[in-house]
């Protein structure tokens, strides 16, 4: 007799996040992301069960996944730290800034730190254009952000994870 | 009790207003003095945040930018009184930046609790809506369309004929979608009203329903807005516990619902037909047009999409009539438009004026000229599919059609201000690069176009071939004005020609290998 196989913890969280959309396909943007908030990625894992449970194919599901700059396949760092490459921050030394970012945390764009704490990323316009150079860390907005503000705002970032 | 209002609007939270609000908690505490703390919207004089104001007999008085290390001499030079300090404005309503501007749809920003019902009557809210509620829906899509109200997203297409055309159309659904995804750079207006006035914009969706028949609305916010996503949220379950929102508003018979949708990081979701994919559930692709989603939007049902500040501009038109919005502005651009000034400028913010200002007294007037201090050399009006405007223009008048008839666009009034350290070939590189990443890739002049356009440019900027690869570059840009499926493709060779017409030695600059 054929015993169904045991679903893996992520992918029963991910089932039961499609249920409280009511499996509706047209949510599914907003699914993939309660998936990512729960489980700090879209694994591929889960990508089957989110199809079957909204009733798409996978193959749909991993174009929307894909298209998308906010879902991730694999977790991010411990923050996530976003600056903006946008037109005004660039008319405020926004380069500079992103520079620095680099240098100092030894690290390019859309990638994390080797030791996991932080992953940097690019963001096109975060709203704060009145106060350019921007960046957002952990979902939080920052304005004005010179070399010496990024590095104040990282080690506070920095300590408060490790208080 | 003594008032006090600090904004958490985003832009005075990434200035530390949140900071500046438990310190001014703490001192009071400390002090045994008593105050009530009310989180409003920002002003929009945002080189003045965080701006906190104190609610005196003569009215409210500024204090700005405020930190957390200034408050203890706050409360030193009695500023609950309005006392005299460095940081001190004097009274908000009498700061030449707001006091010469033109407030219509942001007249109740930074001024009431965005999430007090009460607070949004009091100043007039709801006065649309229960207007509307009295009136037929062709009456309500004549008014706007007598306004003369024009998208403010950025296409300045007539509201009251979209409207028209929705109300027009036979279905058992039709929905009202507001596009939220503020993604240009230089634009913030729509965030600052959705965090700052937020029932502004379900009392302006709420109407357009009435007015066409529509019982569901959706606001497609990006989601690089956290704030304004839960404020929006939050005003939305008030307006349902009020009956401001339901199945029978304020007794009505009328029904309405809105909810909101999250963005995910793709630019070109704030195309309309892509929003409504993306809207379904699905990858952000264009439809192509016809058909228009008046007739066939979202879920194949007819639509009215419009921009934030084109529903917030219509309960005005309903409480105070077609013609006191038309008296505003210049030709055929009527009302008001919050223009957004940003970059490289000293005092940034929302001007809200009405059409027929030029550049240069937003930019020098109200700006206060570059933050550097270095002059102004290139403006880019609309966002990044928007021109760059060269400074021998900037006396041109904020109107659709002059800006049109000069190779240029209004677009949604978001101003980026460069110094003379811009380099525009660079800028022109970066138009192409942005569209290569931010494009769909439906169709084939934008995908392909923009990455071919990213590297001529490159061999201009290496000296190669100059002559040459400027005529393949105008010729690929003709190509994608002429060939592309939407607005992404069609406008983005609109930065890029405007910097080779404007700012041609830019493109001839000797190379660090001439130079040697």
């Amino acid at each position: 007799m054929l015993t169904k196989p045991e679903m893996s913890p992520e992918s029963e969280r991910a089932r039961d996040v499609c249920s409280r959309h009511g499996n509706r396909p047209d949510e599914l943007i907003e699914i993939l992301h309660e998936v990512q908030d729960e489980l700090g990625c879209v694994p591929e894992a889960v990508v089957p069960v989110i199809a079957k449970a909204v009733n798409l194919s996978r193959a749909e599901v991993h174009g929307v996944i894909t298209f998308y700059h906010d879902f991730r396949r694999e977790p991010a760092g411990r923050h996530v730290v976003k600056i903006c490459r946008a037109e005004s921050c660039q008319s405020m030394a926004g380069e500079a800034l992103c520079n620095h970012a680099k240098a100092s945390l030894r690290t390019g764009f859309g990638e994390t730190t080797a030791d996991g704490s932080v992953t940097l990323e690019a963001v096109y316009c975060l709203g704060n254009c009145a106060l350019s150079p921007a960046m957002m860390v952990d979902g939080e907005l920052h304005g004005r952000v010179d070399a010496g503000r990024f590095d104040e705002i990282i080690a506070e970032t920095l300590s408060e994870a490790a208080q | 009790m003594t008032r006090i209002f600090i904004p958490d609007d985003a832009a005075a939270l990434s200035m530390g207003a949140g900071k500046v609000a438990s310190a001014i908690k703490a001192e009071a505490d400390k002090r045994g003095l008593q105050l009530e703390i009310i989180r409003n919207g920002s002003r929009g004089l945002l080189w003045l945040e965080p701006l906190v104001e104190v609610e005196t007999a003569k009215g409210r008085v500024a204090y700005g930018p405020v930190t957390a290390k200034d408050v203890a001499a706050l409360f030193d030079a009695d500023f609950l009184k309005g006392g005299k300090h460095r940081l001190g404005h004097g009274l908000t309503e009498e700061i030449d930046y707001l006091k010469k501007q033109e407030r219509l749809t942001f007249a109740r920003c930074g001024v009431i609790d965005p999430l007090s019902i009460d607070d949004y009557i009091a100043h007039g809210g709801f006065a649309g809506l229960t207007a509307a509620l009295k009136k037929t829906g062709a009456d309500i899509v004549k008014a706007v369309t007598e306004s003369g109200l024009r998208g403010r997203g950025g296409a300045g297409f007539p509201t009251g004929i979209k409207w028209k055309t929705v109300l027009d159309a036979n279905a058992d659904q039709k929905y009202i979608c507001c596009n939220a995804d503020e993604g240009d750079s230089g634009t913030f207006a729509d965030r600052m009203l959705m965090e700052g006035d937020p029932f502004t914009l379900i009392e302006g969706m709420t109407i357009a329903g009435i007015a066409t028949g529509a019982t569901k609305g959706l606001i497609y916010i990006r989601s690089e807005y956290p704030h304004a996503i839960a404020k929006m949220k939050q005003a939305i379950a008030h307006a349902i516990a009020a009956r401001w929102l339901g199945d029978n508003i304020q007794g009505s018979g009328k029904a309405f619902s809105l909810a909101v949708r999250t963005g995910a990081g793709a630019y070109i979701c704030g195309e309309e037909t892509s929003m409504l994919e993306s809207l379904e559930g699905k990858r952000g692709m264009v439809r192509p047009k016809p058909p228009i989603p008046a007739l066939e939007g979202l879920f194949g049902k007819p639509t009215v999409i419009n921009n934030v500040l084109s529903f917030a501009a219509v309960p005005d038109i309903l409480a105070k009539g077609a013609e006191f919005y038309k008296n505003y502005g210049m030709g055929r651009s009527r009302g008001t438009l919050p223009f957004q000034l940003a970059g490289n400028i000293r005092q940034g913010g929302l001007v809200e004026k009405a059409f027929g200002i030029t550049l240069r007294e937003l930019v020098e007037d109200f700006g206060g000229g570059t933050h550097s201090g270095r002059p102004a050399r290139a403006i880019q009006v609309g966002g990044p599919l928007g021109s760059y405007v060269p400074a021998s223009q900037f006396d041109l008048p904020m109107d659709y059609e002059t800006f049109a008839a000069n190779g240029a666009m209004v677009g949604h009034g978001g101003l980026v201000v460069f110094d003379d350290t811009v380099d525009m070939a660079r800028q022109a590189r970066f138009a192409m690069e942005f569209c290569a990443i931010e494009s769909c890739g439906k169709c084939t002049p934008c995908r392909i176009g923009a990455v071919r356009g990213v590297e001529v440019i490159d061999r201009i900027i290496a000296g190669i071939e100059r002559d040459k690869n400027l005529i393949v570059l105008d010729d690929l840009c003709q190509t994608m004005i002429d060939g592309s499926l939407c607005a992404m493709g069609g406008l983005t060779p609109m930065p890029v020609q405007s910097a080779v017409k404007h700012f041609p030695e830019d493109f001839d600059r000797p190379t660090a290998k001439a130079a040697e």
